[in-house]
């Protein structure tokens, strides 16, 4: 390893904006404002651009410890940082988008009232965002992540007047939460068992363990752990209710937070802890089973939705079981590769549709879009580029990177496979429907937009019209990197560079002995979905547009069933939410406390008021006597240390 | 004066001036603004002197430290004994670093009877240090009922409207633990002819105490019992949310930031100090009422509709993790435990004092009487998300640092305590949160919330040292650690070899 002293400016520059702004903020010029947000969060970038340049798959892991954090005894844990090769594909990733964020946010933000707090939480979260990806133990790793959090409640909740986005915020915070429980309690096992949290420390310990040990056990109880904690952070069965609530946040938030960075951070966090997953296959097939799943049960989700962040949410959620599955069949790589390539479109499709949000006065229900194509023809474009990529449209990125996700799957089991086809061909469908329905045909809004306040963006009224050109060239840089991000992959060249770090994967080998046969036969499969999935949503919202709502009807139960999120909300609601609060109300506090503790209490008071007359004063309510008590008690007990003396 | 000679007369000198101060202001003619600047002057200057304490605490040595040991009575046998070491020093400047917030936060609240009000908050302030100073059991039990009078009055006089209620219920209970605390002193003296805690604790240990085994349960139960009513262990804590309901906020203050902490203080200083094999043999069900009390606390916490009664129920959920790591005998759980003391007093200390200021303003503490206050009130509203963040333990903020290191001593005793203790992060986010979004978020729901004012120059002096103590001891908790972590050591030192003769037989 390498030391380097800059890498603890990386996370520690945006804190400094955040802070200036946040304290100085209400009293600066918005220009002020932007720049010393954009400069704080471009500096990372730059920084991580000059250390990309001098860093080669064969270079050492660069380090650098800070300061002391923690010291107890013997546990220790540190201000350390860390970077290889996986941490600076995030590091990139969540710069170099955030920063492309950070410079839509300008404009997309522009007139709110809470601007400087705002860009200070933006660049708060990037603080966060950056010490969870470049720390060097656990503990630094978990203030990252809950930090994160925090941003992301504070965003949620950002126009905190409206009660949906307080309590969607607050229900990010807790779920999240539910998910650090289960982190923590990874973490007490790695402590018990390795005595440290730090991963070079952990993971030389735990390499020359073998599954079939008695290691496995508790491996396995690590990582299923460490899975709950990233079930929870990155949206996957059974905690990703809060991500579909979360599009109250602003646009530019659920882009960067809710899309792009933050919500793979469980993804990232598998793969970093891939040492312990790879020796503990009981919890990488829950990895596996976990995020295929929700990729499917998302996606399903996500065809019926009429909000189009919503879409894009479950669209989200659906991808980053994709991402899980690919983790989870030991092909972290091609995890790591597809967070990479999703983060470009679909950073790009949340900044779109809010570009559309913003061009037509806060509108985010497709039904009441549509041929917006004629009125912002730079937003549909881009939008139109992000749609070819998340469909797995050769060559864009998500086709690249999703074939080499699908085709690990099928090497370790059919059926992932097969999840993994249908669910891409369901995405195609409901993202062209998305497109369809917001781009083409006629306008089905309102003549005049009228301005929501509060309610993402407005501008008051008038015709549908394009964006700004600041907000319109974050859009154009992502979606050339959405065309062309897939050809980092080119030829393993990704996987390669990763290879270090992942030490080429086990898995690797077994997977090159299929032979390229079915491989190309595979792809062309996954071409075929997702040109299926285009041709029906082209058919069902272009050519068809009645046939869609005959469909519905005609469904009826299940229709309801999926447009109502299958009622899982509901289900938590009956199920966890109301015997807590309930239970705690009328059994603990009105039973236990006040009618069992508390009556015991008062009782023996009184019936102990009744045993001597000389003890009623006590009731007086005169304290001067009960002062008069304790001196009388302290008269008494000196008297009688005295007879003791004496004795 | 040079520091060495200093170190020589620092206790005395950090306990009573506080008292001297209060004798003072009996002097003082009765001009309200002039009393509250002298208090003022008196907890500051207490606070700057008790920074001597830490300043030139050694860290590396083990006992006692800037110790004055003068015979007080000789018959029975008193000393003036008084030392600290890298727990108790903590807890002092606690003390010392709350009490001038307490007196900026009553600056306007108390009208009447404002001498007398201050008198009693220093004569409280004395009494507390006491409590962390004495070595001499008769001395820290004479300070440990000291502060009960201070405090019943300040709840009594200037309290709500169930204060008589309160403050009698909150005398009555916990003096009526103490009495079991002084027979196991007394039995002690008796046997030993000492009130010295080191001279007790040295002849335990040597074995030279007639008939202690058969006592040894009842002595720890007689000094775990006033403990854990002052905690307040469940299920002794139902004087706790009436007395704070009832308390003017800066008694609330004192009471959840220092008083609570003079039990689990107790607890680590005697119980474990003097009686490591019962500790160890009761350590099961204390652990599993320490665990009902945080998930207890919290529950009941989260429907509380009076503000000031859901604090009051986190903090018995936040004590129960200190008893959790102080019986779990691990080097993190009792790091922890002296850390969440230390935590919890800034953290809740600052939210009493934020109910408080708002108390001041609309005379309730319903949560249903607010809602939406961040658009009135924003800097207020940021001061209090930044003690909430605090206290439901995010990381680089104070709470987390003890709450961490307890779980994860808790895990290392027995997995399931940590287990169940860990679900107290997802309870705290749930009723700090939930409440925080009740009262300041959405539209402003009443007609008056609308014209709050914002936090005044005074309100602001209050609230920024805390503020600013929860992030530095988030961040840099390794200035607490490297001071509690030797004098835990040493406390634990005859656990490890209790553990090795188990581990011999």
């Amino acid at each position: 390893m390498t030391p380097n002293p800059y890498l603890w400016l990386i996370p520690v520059l945006p804190l400094a904006g955040a802070a200036i702004n946040g304290f100085f903020g209400r009293q600066s010029s918005k220009k002020a404002i932007s720049t010393i947000a954009l400069v704080f969060c471009g500096a990372p970038f730059g920084l991580a651009l000059w250390i990309a340049f001098g860093f080669s798959s064969a270079a050492a892991p660069y380090y650098f410890d800070f300061a002391h954090w923690i010291r107890a005894g013997s546990f220790q844990a540190d201000f350390s940082f860390y970077l290889d090769q996986l941490s600076l594909v995030m590091l990139l990733v969540v710069t170099g988008v955030g920063f492309l964020i950070h410079i839509y946010s300008v404009g997309y933000m522009w007139d709110d009232d809470g601007y400087y707090r705002f860009m200070s939480y933006m660049n708060l979260f990037m603080f966060f965002m950056l010490t969870l990806v470049l720390a060097k133990n656990y503990l630094l790793m978990f203030i990252g992540w809950e930090g994160v959090g925090l941003a992301s409640y504070l965003l949620i909740g950002y126009w905190f007047t409206k009660d949906s986005a307080a309590a969607a915020g607050k229900k990010a915070f807790i779920v999240n939460r539910i998910g650090d429980f289960g982190f923590l309690i990874a973490l007490f096992l790695i402590i018990r068992h390795f005595g440290s949290l730090d991963f070079t420390a952990v993971f030389d310990k735990i390499q020359p363990l073998q599954p079939e040990t008695t290691g496995a056990g508790l491996l396995t109880s690590i990582g299923l752990l460490l899975m709950v904690g990233a079930a929870g952070k990155s949206a996957q069965i059974p905690l990703y209710v809060w991500l579909p609530d979360a599009m109250e946040g602003p646009t530019p938030v659920s882009a960067l937070i809710h899309a792009a960075t933050m919500v793979t951070a469980g993804v990232y966090m598998v793969a970093r802890s891939h040492v312990i997953f790879e020796r503990a296959p009981g919890a990488l097939m829950v990895v596996a089973i976990v995020g295929a799943l929700t990729a499917l049960f998302a996606a399903t989700i996500g065809i019926a939705q009429t909000d189009i962040k919503k879409v894009l949410a479950y669209s989200t959620i659906s991808q980053l079981g994709y991402m899980f599955m690919a983790c989870g069949v030991a092909a972290f790589s091609a995890g790591i590769f597809h967070l990479m390539t999703h983060a470009f479109f679909k950073g790009l499709l949340f900044l779109a549709a809010g570009s559309v949000i913003h061009g037509i006065g806060g509108e985010q229900d497709m039904r009441k879009m549509g041929g917006l194509r004629q009125y912002m023809p730079w937003t549909f474009l881009t939008m139109g580029i992000a749609t070819l990529a998340i469909a797995g449209i050769p060559p864009l990125a998500g086709f690249w990177s999703k074939d080499e996700i699908l085709w690990k799957a099928y090497n370790a089991s059919w059926v992932y496979w097969l999840i993994g086809i249908v669910t891409a061909f369901i995405t195609s469908f409901y993202m062209f429907r998305l497109l369809y329905m917001t781009f083409f045909g006629d306008y089905r809004g309102a003549a005049t937009v009228n301005s929501h306040p509060h309610n993402d963006h407005g501008h008051g009224p008038g015709e549908p019209h394009e964006s700004p050109w600041g907000m319109l060239d974050p859009l154009v840089i992502l979606a050339v990197l959405s065309v062309v991000g897939g050809f980092a992959g080119y030829g393993n060249r990704f996987e390669h560079f990763l290879a270090p770090v992942f030490q080429a994967g086990v898995a690797e080998l077994a997977q090159e002995a299929a032979g390229t046969g079915t491989e190309h036969l595979l792809m062309g499969a996954s071409i075929f979905v997702a040109l299926l999935g285009w041709g029906l949503a082209y058919l069902l919202y272009y050519r068809l547009p009645q046939l869609p709502a005959r469909i519905a009807t005609n469904l009826g139960s299940l229709y309801r069933a999926v447009a109502n999120k299958y009622y899982v909300d509901e289900l938590y609601a009956i199920l966890f939410v109301q015997p807590v609060v309930d239970g705690s109300a009328t059994i603990l506090w009105k039973g236990v406390d006040e009618g069992v503790i508390d009556a015991t209490v008062n009782n023996s008071a009184d019936s102990a008021r009744h045993v001597s007359d000389n003890l009623r004063h006590m009731q007086s309510g005169n304290l001067r006597s009960y002062a008069g008590w304790v001196a009388a008690g302290g008269a008494v007990v000196i008297a009688y240390m005295i007879w003791m003396g004496v004795r | 004066m040079n520091s060495e000679s200093l170190s020589r007369i620092i206790l005395t000198l950090v306990t009573f001036i506080p008292l001297a101060g209060s004798l003072l202001l009996l002097l003082i003619p009765r001009r309200d603004r002039d009393i509250k600047v002298f208090a003022l002057v008196i907890s500051l200057l207490s606070f700057v002197t008790s920074l001597h304490l830490p300043v030139h605490l050694h860290r590396n040595l083990a006992g006692f430290q800037f110790e004055i040991d003068k015979l007080w009575i000789t018959s029975p046998n008193i000393h003036y004994h008084m030392g600290v070491d890298g727990v108790s020093v903590w807890l002092i400047v606690l003390t010392t670093f709350l009490t001038p917030l307490c007196v900026l936060i009553s600056w306007t609240s108390i009208h009447e009877r404002v001498k007398e009000f201050f008198i009693l908050l220093l004569i409280l302030e004395t009494a507390l240090i006491g409590v962390f100073t004495s070595l001499d059991l008769f001395l820290f039990y004479f300070f440990w009922e000291a502060t009960l009078i201070p405090m019943a009055l300040l709840i009594g006089m200037y309290g709500h409207g169930r204060r008589v209620y309160a403050a009698v219920k909150f005398f009555l209970y916990t003096m009526v633990a103490s009495v079991f605390m002084l027979a196991a002193i007394l039995w002690l003296y008796a046997k030993t002819g000492s009130f010295d805690f080191v001279t007790i604790q040295n002849a335990i240990r040597s074995g030279s105490v007639e008939n202690f085994a058969a006592a040894a349960q009842w002595l720890f139960l007689g000094f775990f019992v006033a403990f854990a009513v002052k905690v307040p262990l469940f299920p002794l804590h139902t004087w706790l949310p009436d007395a704070h309901v009832e308390a003017p906020t800066a008694g609330s203050v004192l009471l959840a930031g220092v008083l609570l902490k003079m039990g689990t203080y107790g607890m680590l200083r005697f119980n474990l100090g003097l009686f490591p094999e019962q500790s160890r043999h009761n350590a099961p069900w204390i652990m599993v009422l320490a665990l009902i009390g945080i998930i207890y606390g919290a529950l009941v916490s989260l429907v509380q509709p009076n503000m000031k009664k859901l604090i009051a129920y986190s903090s018995v959920s936040h004590l129960g993790f200190v008893v959790l790591g102080i019986f779990s005998f691990t080097n993190a759980g009792l790091n922890g435990a002296v850390f969440v003391m230390l935590a919890h007093g800034v953290a809740t200390g600052a939210l009493f004092m934020l109910a408080g200021i708002l108390y001041e303003r609309r005379h309730t503490y319903e949560i249903s009487d607010f809602g939406g206050l961040a658009t009135p009130m924003p800097l207020y509203a940021a001061f209090f998300l930044f003690i909430v963040l605090a206290s439901v333990g995010l990381p680089l903020l104070n709470g987390f640092i003890g709450e961490f290191l307890v779980l994860s001593g808790a895990f290392q005793a027995r997995p399931i305590y940590g287990i169940l203790g860990a679900t107290g992060v997802i309870w705290s986010a749930g009723y700090l949160l939930w409440m925080y979004q009740r009262v300041f978020f959405g539209k402003v729901k009443h007609e008056v919330n609308k014209i709050l004012p914002d936090l005044n120059v005074r309100e602001k002096a209050a609230l920024w040292p805390a503020a600013a103590m929860a992030l530095l001891m988030g961040v840099a908790p390794i200035l607490w650690l490297s001071s509690i972590d030797p004098a835990v050591q040493s406390a634990l030192a005859p656990f490890a070899q209790l553990a090795a003769k188990v581990v011999g037989q």
